[in-house]
């Protein structure tokens, strides 16, 4: 009986995986269905997040946007799915999303075990701890014994256990599977700590009732690169949205913005002459034109200025660009060369 | 004898058609095309899912189940040490988690639900109103909403844990949950436990003998009675005959949460009491249409033959109910089991969350544990079909 009833089940299981996983050629379907299906957060402000109208804003999402660009010229020609941390992985698998641009952090286990592939990392973010201000906690090793919220299907759920046990602390998880139900529970005061990647504690902080009653921890317990992945198997998409990404650094290191892109073509340089496709054939390489970077860049504009306009200074999470500069100004972010 | 029988098997005699127009030759074939192709089915479908996750990198297999866990879960019965104990152990739990909350609900859900459900043919006009209006709300609401209610609502009244309720013995409550003194059996405390599992054999053998006898005779022996007392009574003297060796551990107020004591996480409240209050009122109305559906003139007959109200209730109605009320009874209890499975809604540790979340999520193998969990759910739910089909059969009419 037993038998019969699981091949039923992986039958019925298969029948989902077995379509879509087929196919190789994630640009030729992309370009036939006219849009780039995008795999998002469900809600995460400055790296995606829709507005009251549905509209999405980000820097995951305009990474998303850049692609679309890219390939069809027009950066409106993608789809959003919002993804819970839990169904990412298995949606991108499916097929039911071209590429997912949701705050993943870029694992080994995620990067061999899944049939996934990481393409870059768009934010070098690390995990912390937020608290109450009137809990009168300086330090994250005055937390044994802390009941502490956070997403399952996360990296942050392993890191706060291996840090509580290297630091021989108690604690007690209280794990949920959606963004939303975190930071309700936090703010009920179900728990003392909500902890996730910083980026996002600023961003989730924003949700609450007073965010101003909450500071986040000093201590970084993670290094959590967070960025773009695709299917195993094709790598001619896998270098599209690798070089995308890429692209934007290079335009930010050359002084190419949304607004000065077309001027900048005519430049003299050979590198900006490359990444603008004035110069050489990259764009035939990877399946576009070979302006495709001049059109990512004219919508969505270069690293520096997605970075300003969703998390920076002057936006409502107010983060620096610490890490995240280039590695010219002593940050981690660095494109190999376009030639 | 013998002529009669030979006349019906002349009778009988299937005429002389071909083989395959053979009714009976007919049906056994297509039987076993369906099947055939029902295996080829399983097996191309299978063969393909393997082939698929092959390519496609994800690994295949059940190993992973020996892997450590790095995760720590809010609440388990059984030891669970995060970085130590596997993502097999991690299953244990979660599925544990999912039946203690089931087993408490089903027990509730059914109390409550009897006496709702009796009382919504009360003839006090109150009683029945009230036994009404709880039916209505409870079970027009979807349940999800129930147990946010529940969690969320019930959570922000409670006190955080520097100022929690203090109830002295009995234990503290505050948002982080319900903090109960702990029993710490001492030296002979396993006499106690002989000693009940021993009344309960005696009274189940006093209960079958006055049975019988008043089968027999027709004398009543208060078997229920007698049961309770030795039920309760013999444990009480192994109590007090090895000393009381029963200590209490209270829980004491302090640090972010009280320490000490057995913790109740609020998730497993809420869960609970949405379960519970929502599937008894489906069953109160289970109840109530078993009891109208027993016909009034069995009362009447019972009240003929001398039977108190009490009597009538207890010998008369309720058995005959209960053979209309068990089969959808049985399917409230697997509602409330699977239901339970919204507990990843508010971070309730059972299967779904951390087997099919965390641990899905940690390894990725979505197809082996999609498969995992569905079996057992299965499995749950057909044991319990199988259970409630043989106390159906038992509680079935006898005619004599
Ligand atoms: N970077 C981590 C955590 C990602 C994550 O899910 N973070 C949560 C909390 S910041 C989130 O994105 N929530 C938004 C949502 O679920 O829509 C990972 O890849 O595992």
């Amino acid at each position: 009986m037993t038998k019969t009833v699981l091949t039923g089940v992986l039958g019925a299981a298969v029948l989902a995986l077995g379509a879509s996983t087929a196919s190789a050629a994630t640009l030729d379907d992309v370009k036939a269905k006219g849009f780039v299906q995008c795999g998002v957060s469900q809600g995460l402000p400055g790296f995606s997040n829709p507005d009251a109208d549905g509209e999405w804003s980000g820097m995951d999402v305009d990474l998303c946007r850049g692609i679309a660009a890219a390939i069809f010229g027009d950066a409106t020609a993608v789809k959003f799915t919002p993804l819970s941390a839990k169904e990412r992985f298995t949606a991108l698998q499916s097929g039911e999303v071209d590429v997912l641009s949701r705050n993943t952090t870029w694992t080994m286990s995620r990067d061999t075990q899944l049939g996934l592939n990481f393409a870059g990392v768009n934010y070098y973010d690390g995990q912390g701890f937020m608290i109450r201000t009137d809990m009168n906690i300086n330090s994250a090793l005055e937390l044994s014994g802390a009941s502490i919220c956070t997403n399952t299907g996360t990296t942050t759920e392993l890191n706060v256990a291996d840090y509580f046990r290297a630091n021989n602390m108690e604690y007690e998880l209280v794990a949920f599977e959606k963004a939303d139900e975190v930071v309700a529970a936090y703010d009920a005061g179900r728990c003392d700590v909500y902890t996730t990647d910083q980026s996002g504690l600023y961003a989730q902080r924003l949700k609450l009732t007073d965010p101003g009653a909450h500071k986040v921890l000093p201590e970084i317990i993670s290094k959590e690169p967070l960025g773009p992945v695709v299917r195993q198997g094709d790598d001619q998409w896998f270098n599209i949205i690798k070089w995308v990404h890429n692209a934007t650094l290079n335009a930010e290191e050359l002084g190419v913005t949304m607004d000065n892109v077309e001027e900048m073509k005519e430049s003299d340089n050979p590198a900006i002459r490359r990444l603008l496709g004035t110069e050489g054939e990259f764009g035939t390489d990877i399946g576009l034109d070979n302006d495709w970077a001049a059109k990512a860049i004219a919508a969505i504009g270069n690293y520096g200025e997605i970075f300003d306009r969703n998390v920076g200074p002057d936006t409502e999470l107010a983060i620096g660009r610490g890490v995240n500069a280039l590695w010219s100004q002593g940050g981690l972010q660095y494109a190999p060369p376009i030639r | 004898m013998a002529v009669t029988d030979m006349g019906r098997g002349v009778a009988d005699a299937p005429p002389k058609v071909a083989l395959l127009n053979n009714p009976r030759v007919r049906g056994a074939i297509y039987q076993v095309l369906l099947a055939v192709v029902l295996v080829y089915l399983v097996y191309a479908g299978i063969g393909n899912m393997l082939g698929n996750m092959e390519r496609a990198g994800i690994s295949t297999g059940f190993g992973f189940l020996d892997n450590t866990a790095g995760f720590a879960i809010s609440q388990s019965l059984i030891d669970y040490d995060q970085g130590v104990s596997t993502y097999g152990r991690v299953f244990v739990v979660g599925l544990l988690n999912t039946l203690i909350v089931a087993v408490i609900g089903i027990f509730f859900a059914t109390i409550i639900g009897f006496l709702v459900g009796v009382a919504r043919l009360s003839n006090n006009w109150i009683v029945n109103r009230l036994a009404t209006a709880y039916v209505e709300f409870f079970r027009n609401i979807p349940l999800l909403l129930h147990i946010f209610i529940w969690y969320f609502g019930v959570l922000r009244l409670l006190p955080q844990a520097r100022d929690s309720f203090d109830f002295g013995f009995l234990g503290l409550l505050n948002n982080r949950g319900y903090f109960a003194p702990k029993p710490i059996w001492g030296e002979g405390a396993m006499l106690i436990l002989y000693a009940l599992i021993a009344a309960i054999a005696i009274a189940w053998g006093i209960s079958r003998w006055a049975h019988k006898r008043q089968m027999e005779t027709g004398q009543i022996f208060p078997a229920f009675w007698t049961g309770l007392g030795l039920i309760i009574g013999l444990p009480l003297l192994a109590f007090l005959v090895m000393g009381a060796p029963l200590s209490w551990d209270i829980p004491v107020a302090g640090g972010f949460r009280p320490s000490g004591g057995m913790t109740v996480i609020p998730e497993f409240l809420a869960l609970l009491v949405a379960l519970t209050t929502y599937t008894a009122a489906f069953i109160a109305e289970i109840v109530r249409a078993g009891i109208l559906g027993v016909s009034k003139g069995q009362s009447e007959a019972a009240h003929a033959l001398g039977l108190r109200q009490g009597q009538n209730l207890r010998l008369v109605i309720i058995p005959q109910a209960l053979r209309i009320i068990i089969p959808p009874l049985t399917s409230q209890y697997l509602n409330l089991t699977k239901n339970s499975s919204l507990a990843v809604a508010i971070a309730y540790p059972d299967l779904v969350s951390v087997f099919q979340g965390t641990t899905l999520n940690q390894t990725g193998l979505a197809p082996q544990i999609v498969a995992i969990t569905m079996l057992t759910y299965l499995t749950i739910s057909l044991l319990t079909s199988a259970f409630m089909n043989w106390y159906n059969n038992r509680v079935a009419l006898v005619e004599r």
